[in-house]
This record gives C-alpha cells, sequence and structure tokens, in this order.
C-alpha cells in the first residue's frame, strides 16, 4: 500500500504544515495533524514540509513483467475507411519511441473496407499493421471497438498503445484502459521511454498552468492519447518485410446495445486544425464587431481567425474556433495573437506552432515568453495599419 | 426512469499557477464551484424528468465541502445526492475514479440511464465517463449534441463527430456524456433552495461499497503515477519589435514581407 505517514512528533508549528498542502487537505483535529480525501498525492507536504514530517511509503507490488509485454502500437482511426493524419504523426514518435527501446511498431486498424488504410498505413513504416475489418465496425460503436481492440492487445501485448485524442479516441482509449485495468494519460504533449519500457508521458494539469510528468510504473499496457497536431507527420517510407495480418473476432463479441439509425454529413467547415496561418483574437478585443478586422487580416494572409476561451465563452465565436487545452490544438506556420495574453491553457494548445507573433498592449502579458515576435502596443493602431501596408503590396 | 448525474467540485480559478522559485502551487483564488460542464448533465436529466417523470440522483467523490456542488444540484432540480468522500480515495487517477463512481453507482442501485458532462475543468481529460460505462458494463455514447427522445428501454440521440452526425439508438441501462451547449442550463432556484435545505445527503465510505479492497480505492487503484510537476518551459528566443503606435503596423509588415508570409494570392 502506498501512502503517507505524519510523524507527529516532527511537527512543531501546526499553522505551517496547515498551509501547506494547495488542496487543504491537511487537518489538525485535537492537536493532531491528518490528511482528509481532498489529498490528491502531489507530495508537495514532503517536499516543502518539516523534514522527515510527512512520509511517502511506496507500495512493494512489483506489478506485471514488463518483458511479456513489447510492441508500440498505434490505434488507426479510419471512419468511413479514411484515415485520421493523427495515425500519421503516432506511427512517426511509435518508430521513435521504439529505435530507443528495440520494440517492434504495430499499427492497428479498425473498420470497413480497409485496404486503402492498410496500404496507406505501411508508408509510415510500422513492422506490422493488424486489420480489423468488419460490416459491424462500420460506424463507431463502443462495444464492438472495444472487443477488436482487446482481441488485438491480449493476443499480441503490446507495451504501450498511443490513440490519437479524437472523438473516437477519446471515447474507445478510456473504455479498453478500464478493461485491461490499466492506466491511461490524455492529452499528452510529450512522450518519451524508459529502457524497461516505461513510457514517460507530459501533460498540461490541474486546468493547465503546471506540467505533469506520468509514468505507468506497473501495469501493462500503458495507454497514451495525443490530440491532432501535436507531433509531426514522419517521411514516408516502408519498412522492408512489413506485415498485414487480418484478424478475426467472435462475431458474439461484437454485438451493441447501439444502433446507428442515420449518419449525416456536417456541411464541410474549414478546420482550424488545418489552417497554415491562424489569426487569433483575444480579450482585448473591445467588442464583437471588431473580429471584422482580424478576419480581414486572416482573409488577406490567406489564414483562418480563431479565438482564446474567452470570446467563445461570451458568445462571440462558436466553440470550433477556440485555440487551447478546452479547444483546438493547432500548429500553424504563422500565428498572430491580436490581444490574447497567453495563459498556459491558451498556449497549450498553440505553442508548437512554427512562428509566433504577439500583439498586446500589456508588456508582462506571458504570450510574450512563447511568442518569436512580440510587440507591445495597441492592437487598434498596429492591425489597421498592417492591413493598409498589405492591402497596398496586393495591387 | 430513474438517473445517475456524475458531478465534481472544480477550483473556482480556471487555473492553479506554479511559484517558478519554490516550486509549490500558489492558492490564491481556489474558491471552489460546480464543475461548469456538468450543468449540461444536469440540464439534460432535468428535462428527462420533467418530460418523462424521471427521479434524478447526483453523485460526486470529493472531500466533504463538494456537499456545496450536491446542494447546488439540488437547486436545480436533483432529487438526491450521494457523495463518496473517504480518505482512502484519494490521488485517485482516471481508473481509480471511475472504479469508485462505478461501485458508488452500484451501491445507489438500479438506474435506466447515467449521464455526465464533457469534461471537468480541473483535469479536462474527458474519460471518466467512458471507463465509468465499462466498470458498469453497459453501452456508452460520448459527445452527445441532441437527445432526440427516449421511451421504454431506450434513447435516440446525436452525436457529434468531427466531419458527421451520428444517429443512434441506445438501449437502457447506458451512459451518456453531453456536449457544452446542448441545452441552455437553469439556473439555481432560490424556491428549491429553500425547499431541499434540509434534505439529507447520503455519504459513502470505502466500507460501505460492494468492493472493500482498499488497494482499488486511490492512490493505490491509480496505476498512472504523478513523476513530478513543474513549470511549463518557454521555448526559444524572442524579439520584440521597436516602436510607437502605428509604426508597429510597419514594423510586423516588415517582418511578414522577410519571411515570405505576404504572397499575394
Amino acid at each position: 500500500m502506498a501512502e503517507i505517514i505524519i510523524h507527529q512528533e516532527k511537527i512543531t508549528d501546526l499553522d505551517a504544515v496547515l498551509n501547506l498542502c494547495p488542496f487543504r487537505a491537511i487537518e489538525v483535529n485535537d492537536g493532531k495533524v491528518s490528511l482528509n480525501a481532498a489529498c490528491r498525492m502531489c507530495r508537495i507536504c514532503i517536499k516543502k514540509g518539516p523534514p522527515g514530517a510527512f512520509e511517502f511509503v511506496e507500495s512493494r507490488d512489483p506489478g506485471v513483467d514488463k518483458t511479456k509485454w513489447r510492441g508500440i502500437a498505434v490505434v488507426a482511426e479510419a471512419t468511413a475507411g479514411k484515415l485520421h493524419p493523427v495515425s500519421f504523426e503516432l506511427l512517426g514518435k511509435a518508430r521513435e519511441l521504439a529505435d530507443k527501446t528495440a520494440q517492434p511498431v504495430y499499427a492497428v486498424v479498425l473498420g470497413h473496407r480497409l485496404d486503402t488504410a492498410v496500404e496507406e498505413l505501411l508508408d509510415y513504416g510500422p513492422d506490422r499493421v493488424f486489420v480489423y475489418d468488419r460490416p459491424e465496425l462500420e460506424h463507431f460503436r463502443i462495444e464492438p471497438y472495444t472487443a477488436a481492440l482487446e482481441d488485438f492487445i491480449r493476443t499480441y501485448q503490446p507495451s504501450v498503445l498511443l490513440v490519437g485524442g479524437t472523438t473516437v479516441g477519446r471515447s474507445l482509449a478510456p473504455r479498453t484502459a478500464a478493461r485491461f485495468r490499466t492506466g491511461l494519460t490524455a492529452d499528452c504533449t510529450v512522450l518519451d521511454i524508459q529502457p524497461d519500457t516505461d513510457l514517460d508521458q507530459i501533460r498540461p494539469a490541474y486546468g493547465g498552468n503546471i506540467m505533469a510528468h506520468i509514468n505507468t510504473p506497473r501495469h501493462r499496457p500503458q495507454f497514451a492519447t495525443v490530440r491532432y497536431k501535436i507531433f509531426s507527420i514522419p517521411e514516408k517510407g516502408r519498412r522492408p518485410g512489413a506485415e498485414v495480418v487480418r484478424r478475426s473476432v467472435d462475431p458474439a463479441k461484437l454485438v451493441s446495445g447501439i444502433n446507428v439509425l442515420e449518419v449525416k454529413p456536417k456541411p464541410p467547415v474549414k478546420m482550424l486544425e488545418d489552417a497554415e496561418i491562424i489569426v487569433a483574437a483575444g480579450r482585448g478585443i473591445k467588442k464583437s464587431e471588431d473580429l471584422a478586422m482580424l478576419q480581414e487580416l486572416a482573409d488577406l494572409l490567406g489564414g483562418q481567425l480563431a479565438t482564446s476561451r474567452a470570446l467563445v465563452e461570451c458568445g462571440w465565436a462558436p466553440a470550433a474556433r477556440q485555440i487551447g487545452l478546452s479547444g483546438r490544438t493547432v500548429k500553424p506556420k504563422l500565428i498572430i495573437t491580436c490581444g490574447i495574453s497567453g495563459a498556459i491553457q491558451f498556449a497549450a494548445g498553440m505553442n508548437n506552432s512554427e512562428f509566433i507573433v504577439a500583439i498586446n498592449s500589456d508588456p508582462e502579458a506571458a504570450i510574450f515568453k512563447i511568442a518569436h515576435v512580440g510587440i507591445c502596443g495597441d492592437l487598434y493602431e498596429v492591425v489597421p495599419r498592417l492591413i493598409e501596408r498589405i492591402r497596398e503590396n496586393q495591387k | 426512469m430513474r438517473i445517475i448525474v456524475c458531478i465534481k467540485q472544480v477550483p473556482g480559478a480556471s487555473q492553479v499557477e506554479i511559484d517558478e522559485k519554490t516550486g509549490t502551487m500558489k492558492r490564491d483564488g481556489v474558491e471552489s464551484k460546480l464543475n461548469p460542464y456538468d450543468l449540461y448533465a444536469l440540464e439534460s436529466a432535468m428535462r428527462f424528468k420533467e418530460q418523462y417523470g424521471a427521479t434524478v440522483a447526483v453523485i460526486t467523490m470529493g472531500p466533504p465541502q463538494c456537499e456545496e456542488a450536491v446542494r447546488e444540484a439540488f437547486m436545480m432540480g436533483a432529487d438526491e445526492g450521494y457523495i463518496l468522500s473517504d480518505r482512502r480515495f484519494g490521488g485517485a487517477d482516471v481508473l481509480a475514479t471511475s472504479y469508485t463512481l462505478s461501485q458508488g453507482v452500484r451501491r445507489i442501485g438500479d438506474f435506466d440511464l447515467v449521464i455526465c458532462g464533457k469534461q471537468t475543468t480541473d483535469g479536462d481529460t474527458a474519460q471518466v465517463g467512458a471507463e465509468l460505462a465499462e466498470f458498469l458494463g453497459i453501452p456508452h455514447v460520448t459527445n452527445v449534441c441532441r437527445i432526440h427522445s427516449a421511451d421504454t428501454g431506450k434513447v435516440t440521440v446525436d452525436m457529434d463527430m468531427p466531419a458527421h452526425i451520428e444517429t443512434s439508438e441506445v438501449q437502457f441501462p447506458c451512459l451518456l456524456t453531453v456536449e457544452k451547449g446542448i441545452y441552455e442550463p437553469r439556473l439555481p432556484s432560490y424556491k428549491l433552495k429553500i425547499a431541499t435545505a434540509d434534505r439529507a445527503v447520503n455519504w459513502i465510505k470505502l466500507d460501505d461499497l460492494p468492493d472493500r479492497d482498499a488497494n482499488h480505492y486511490g492512490l493505490n487503484g491509480s496505476p498512472t503515477q504523478v513523476k513530478r510537476i513543474f513549470p511549463p518551459e518557454n521555448h526559444q528566443e524572442h524579439v520584440m519589435l521597436e516602436g510607437r503606435g502605428a509604426e508597429l503596423g510597419d514594423r510586423l509588415f516588415e517582418v511578414l514581407d522577410e519571411r515570405k508570409f505576404l504572397q499575394k494570392l
């Protein structure tokens, strides 16, 4: 059992101890210090408290035999037979992790009529592609999809499963992780691997101003989801001797309590993730009409308009335009942020952009720390002039 | 029809800041509130209550002060409240949280529908709903953007996929996670506040659950471990452009031109 043990005799200043915990989990009852249910095991009390007063006692359970779980598997999503590009990005990362630990790279693809998808996956260099091609998997329904992925995991025992943080991935990964009672880390922004195949997973935590480094030390497989545009698509290149394995699943396991009645395509919208140039608006915008000015700038640059969470919350922009931890992740060639302070919540959704320009009137704004080019000034002066110059230039 | 809504109390400020010098978290503004996404789950449940005469129970896990979140749900019209609170639930990751909630739901008893919000504002993982459904052994649909109708034994919903809307019939019992904006959440009612002021909340400790093995809860039941937390790094060198007012627009034009972002369309 892992727990925090409190050595009362080493505590002299009760008030100081009470203030240690950012989650207010430390209580004093009848002069005795205890931890309540708010404890998140962040262990700050151990680091910052009186020496030796708080002690973390590790679990002695050694967990699974890690040598029996090998392979970095990418779960490829193929709605209507068409692959989501996040799968290619993940195959690039999988190869990197596999080469460090001498493991094979697998791709698992679930759906129906997948021949094109399989060929495309082979181009990104997996050692083996596992194919679950069944009419029952034509639409995404959770039970049959989980059953197919379960079959793959039980048969091939991969060490790591990387899943795209898409609508399907964010439903399938947790469901399957729970079936194996193993760990899942959502929305990782950095992945690395230890020699013993423990996956180092880094993600923004507690609302985003803190990064957390997370491991799954005693369980296998290790699940991580990663959003689209966090990693880069690797160079194409087939693996010599790459193998395609077609798997079948007992039809009794492919039944579902969900009956898909209709699939209606949504009118095609320009996805923010696909934009090469983005103009992003934040709280520095005084009224919703002023967004037209930034839209004009975006149009002149051949880009798209996006916003921070604040403008979506006050109803000035639809949620599909929001960049950030609770919105979209983007990685354009150029992003110009206008009147955005740059809280990590926002930055987490765009700090992989190739070139970041920030316009903000507050010289202390956090956005300037991540911008390549910072402009401390009034966007209502800077942007109109910029628009004017670009227009002249285009004549 | 019996509905269980999962709710959570979250920090009122959307961010917890870290002190770069000491490595500790700043505690300013750590007021608590009901997770905003849960309001949509509660509103969806209230629509079922009004249309089909459902009873609505809310369940949450957390420290004793999360009773406030349950009381707020009462003010929106929830009928019963259950709080899973035990020090041994502390340090729970997604798996342990979902498992604890599933045990709590089993303890409450029969139900037709579990409704969760899309995600919380403090964890932001959006994974608990799917794991909870697995532990309950029921189908789930995430990203529900519309509920068409419900009748005996099933509910018809729209799932919001990136390129299409999938309309499905889902058999009871099942779990739905609803999108922000599915309905306009009602405000807490003062009348209900008075009417429910004395309503008892049901407290559930680990020993009240069907599975009493402490190794399945809290930190012990969590496969993932936080190795360390740290402030985000600021990458690369950065340049501040010199100038005043509109002049800065000229400087920016030059930078964009030099970097070839101004190709004629």
